[in-house]
């Protein structure tokens, strides 16, 4: 790297990775004037995806999402309860989004990491959103009806960050979205009491008593699938997909969530002025 | 065609502003602020020595505390506090005190629709009150959607339950005219066309949260004057 202005003829000794954690902003600057970034990307280009269906056997339904280095585990567990008074025809959708200290230095195990309830509340306000008059969500809680005022499905909807690498709202939406879509209904019959039991066999001939409320294992329906994009904004340079370090240096960050219909679900930006703003939303 | 509210308001008049400074005689600095029947009481303590653990020690450190009206601490409140927090290190000038913390202490009085904004605003005049350095004022409205597809701004409680999208904006105050009218304009906009902070809530099209957005500012020049006149 040749020598920069500011730091005089310090830059022209130190080795470049030295550089990058004493003037992580100069760093980053340099290469920003050059439209790229330390990774290689260029400004709006966001990092590789995989997504894998099913990570979790015993679950009823995961999936494992990775951008880049940061990977997310989601899995869903059901079980029937009883539903509200107030609505007998709809389930209930619990999410918690966990940070165990493997997934970055700054987590402690006795110290939660700040950003871990935000992300928890924004992932169950997009997935669920629920309306009186109108619904938004992506799933409607009447799909999680079994038998109205009885019984209902209770979906547990765990995500573990694995590493977190910057964008964990992105990761955390895409493998909650992907989970529910592997999400199989395990097969229910009534019990002699009245009560819903799970049945862990397929034969379909049983007892007497035994009726099969769901005959078929089927699927969640889902109404308009969201997405979100991360994009951080320096100086009038947008960024999209930050990684943990251009997080932190960086002060203003912005998420943007589109559902399938284009539709703008979530503009999420707390603190930092911004100028020009309609470049972003795209 | 205007539309009656529940409370008779139009659909751009907000409700009566009240700000009192100084409520509170121990702490550094205090505000209430109220909306309508939204009330917020906001505390602001510091700088006191000493960043926390992972803070940059050669800023100035913005601690949020919001105690809800009634109940426990959950997960809404600390997305309150991070959204405040955020909020407020953007308008203040961290590099004046460095290695400092200042806490804000934000309570509920009563929630009547549009809270955030409203605890925004008083955080705001309480920083004034303590004597904090700040870049310039932050002023807040709430603006909704519902279902007729027209912008109605400072909702109240039941307005904002039966909306299904509403959006919380937070712009920077407009200068004051000392300065000629020229040296306002930064760029391609002026310096307070700006957005700080911006939370969504429920499904909007694009067109609408933009629509939003210009009703947002037009009000915030009116609530800058309120603030400044009450300062």
């Amino acid at each position: 790297m040749g020598p920069m202005n500011g730091s005089g003829d310090l830059s022209s000794e130190m080795e470049v990775d030295a550089f990058r954690r004493l003037f992580p902003l100069w760093f980053h600057e340099r290469h920003l004037l050059e439209s790229i970034r330390p990774d290689g990307r260029s400004l709006g280009r966001a990092r590789d995806t995989t997504l894998a269906l099913g990570a979790v056997a015993s679950a009823d339904g995961s999936a494992l999402a990775k951008i880049g280095c940061t990977t997310m585990l989601a899995a869903i567990k059901m079980e029937v309860m009883t539903p509200t008074v107030e609505s007998p025809d709809e389930g209930c959708i619990a999410v918690e989004f966990h940070m165990p200290p493997i997934c970055s230095a700054i987590v402690r195990p006795g110290r939660p990491a700040e950003v871990a309830p935000v992300v928890s509340k924004q992932l169950s306000d997009t997935l669920l959103r629920q309306v009186v008059m109108t619904f938004s969500g992506m799933i409607d809680l009447k799909d999680l009806s079994l038998v109205s005022g009885k019984a209902a499905w209770m979906a547990y909807l765990d995500i573990y960050c694995l590493d977190a690498d910057g964008a964990l709202f992105d990761t955390a939406l895409l493998s909650a979205v992907a989970a529910f879509c592997h999400l199989k209904f395990p097969m229910v019959s009534l019990n002699d009491d009245g009560r819903v039991v799970v049945v862990s066999g397929e034969s379909k001939g049983g007892k007497s008593g035994k009726e099969a409320v769901n005959k078929e294992q089927r699927k969640l329906n889902l109404i308009s699938i969201p997405f979100s994009l991360t994009c951080t904004l320096h100086n009038n340079y947008i960024l999209a997909d930050p990684t943990a370090e251009e997080e932190s240096i960086m002060e203003t960050l912005v998420t943007v969530i589109l559902d399938s219909s284009l539709r703008l679900v979530s503009f999420y930006k707390p603190g930092g002025p911004v100028l020009a703003f309609t470049s972003a939303v795209m | 065609m205007e539309v009656d509210r529940a409370d008779g308001r139009t659909r751009n008049q907000l409700r009566p502003l009240a700000c009192t400074r100084g409520t509170l005689n121990r702490a550094h600095g205090s505000a209430t602020w109220s909306q309508g029947e939204t009330k917020v009481l906001a505390a602001v303590f510091g700088p006191k020595a000493g960043t926390k653990k992972n803070e940059n020690p050669e800023k100035a450190c913005i601690e949020v505390i919001w105690k809800p009206k009634t109940g426990q601490i959950g997960k809404p409140e600390k997305e309150y506090e991070m959204i405040l927090k955020t909020t407020l290190q953007s308008i203040c000038l961290l590099t004046v005190n460095p290695n400092t913390t200042t806490s804000i202490i934000v309570q509920v009085v009563n929630d009547d629709g549009a809270l955030l904004p409203c605890a925004i605003n008083a955080a705001c005049a309480a920083l004034v009150d303590a004597g904090i350095p700040l870049k310039h004022l932050a002023v807040a409205i709430c603006c909704c959607l519902p279902d007729g597809g027209y912008v109605i701004l400072d909702p109240c409680k039941l307005e904002e339950q039966r909306t299904k999208a509403f959006a919380y904006l937070v712009f920077p105050n407009s200068l004051a005219s000392v300065r000629r009218k020229g040296s306002l304009q930064v760029e391609v906009e002026p310096v307070e066309h700006g957005i700080i902070t911006s939370v969504t809530r429920g499904v909007m099209p694009v067109e609408d949260y933009l629509r939003c957005l210009e009703r947002g500012r037009a009000v915030s020049a009116k609530l800058s004057e309120f603030l400044r006149r009450s300062m």
